[in-house]
């Protein structure tokens, strides 16, 4: 059976440093199919109907992360997202809100990259080294439940874009390193926790937020950000009362 | 940082582009409200230590129309305060197998019943 082709509008953000001051909007009209996405979308447009598109992906199933962009309005991986849904309406296509752009829908992801995602050390902090030949650091399935939907995280920034106080205050660790925070705070095999409680407990971490919750709404893969960030506001509740009962006071 | 150039765009009005974050700031808008209203019923509690001439004066303000109206306005804020808050109660609570909707349900529940009880004991003693 020949499948029905139908058209849609989609308006890209459009933006070139070398030459605008500001965005603006440009309108393409897209024929699609009912299995095309949004993505398969800008790619149409750049490969038939204005090459200089600029936008950013790779796997195209929901799993790399770089295709992230404000879709009417709403944080979405394009991939992820189907034209059909939005015909016989309008589409518009932004870069991720709250992130500088660098060109039509690529942004600049270096504050996540290379300040945000370094600072909550994710890794495991062993509590002591263990030699190759003593074999690996064992884990029940139990324990490993307790973080795996952390685990889960792509680093896509949909929740960073989803989230005002990231948006007002870039200085806001934000719910992506948080969650990943509290992915390697839960890991039965770390030890790091003291190490990055400092970060949490400071004036630009889990004190930023102020629940407002879409951050998991947009999540592609069921991270929940937001109830990491609350989880640890009791951390960091309990990690400052707790330190004047401890012997060392402050000093661990 | 890069130093590429690059457009930061304005944040102004950001609530309004969303119904999600509108919905979020009703419940944070709604919370100095319920401040209004308690400071309001302390004042009923001094007007009546501070004698029945007093009390009734604050009793007649209670009554115009205008403070019902109010009265109704901040319950219906109320509510929604309390719907919207219990909402988020399964990002706040620990990491425990329960689904949210249950938490969520358990929560609106336990707030009627406060509710009711409290409105029973107020009838019991007020009769």
């Amino acid at each position: 059976m020949a499948e029905t082709l139908r058209t849609i509008e989609i308006e890209c953000l459009r933006f070139n440093p070398e030459s605008d001051t500001a965005p603006s909007y440009q309108t393409y009209s897209v024929p699609f199919t009912d299995d095309m996405s949004v993505l398969q979308g800008l790619q149409y447009i750049k490969d038939e109907l204005d090459g200089s598109l600029s936008f950013r992906w790779s796997c195209r199933m929901a799993i790399c992360g770089s295709c992230g962009s404000m879709i009417n309005g709403v944080p979405q991986l394009s991939c992820h997202t189907f034209l059909r849904d939005y015909h016989p309406g309008k589409l518009r296509i932004e870069p991720l809100n709250h992130f500088p752009i660098l060109r039509d829908l690529a942004i600049d992801q270096t504050d996540f990259v290379r300040n945000k995602l370094p600072a909550v050390k994710p890794y495991i902090i062993p509590k002591e080294s263990q030699a190759l030949a003593q074999g690996e650091f064992l884990q029940t399935p139990r324990e490993m439940h307790k973080y795996y939907h952390y685990s889960e995280c792509i680093n896509c920034l949909l929740c960073y874009a989803a989230c005002p106080q990231y948006g007002l205050d870039s200085k806001f660790i934000g719910p992506a390193a948080i969650a990943l925070m509290q992915r390697y705070n839960a890991d039965s095999r770390d030890a790091g926790r003291a190490q990055r409680m400092d970060l949490a407990n400071s004036d630009h971490g889990v004190w930023g937020c102020t629940l407002v919750g879409y951050c998991s709404e947009v999540c592609p893969k069921g991270v929940d950000p937001a109830h990491a960030v609350n989880q640890n506001k009791v951390a960091s509740t309990l990690d400052y009362f707790l330190r004047f009962l401890r012997p060392n006071g402050d000093r661990r | 940082m890069s130093s590429v150039k690059t457009y930061v765009r304005p944040m102004a009005g950001w609530w309004r582009r969303n119904p999600f974050f509108v919905r979020y700031m009703i419940r944070e808008a709604s919370a100095p409200l319920f401040y209004l209203y308690a400071l309001w019923l302390v004042a009923g509690i001094v007007a009546l230590s501070l004698g029945p001439s007093i009390y009734a004066a604050w009793w007649t303000v209670a009554q115009y129309p205008l403070m019902i109206v109010l009265n109704l306005v901040i319950l219906v804020f109320a509510v929604y305060h309390t719907w919207t808050w219990f909402s988020v109660l399964p990002k706040t609570t620990p990491d425990i197998d329960v689904a949210p909707g249950t938490l969520i349900g358990a929560g609106i529940v336990a707030a009627i019943v406060a509710c009711l009880a409290l409105f029973a004991f107020a009838w019991g003693v007020t009769r």
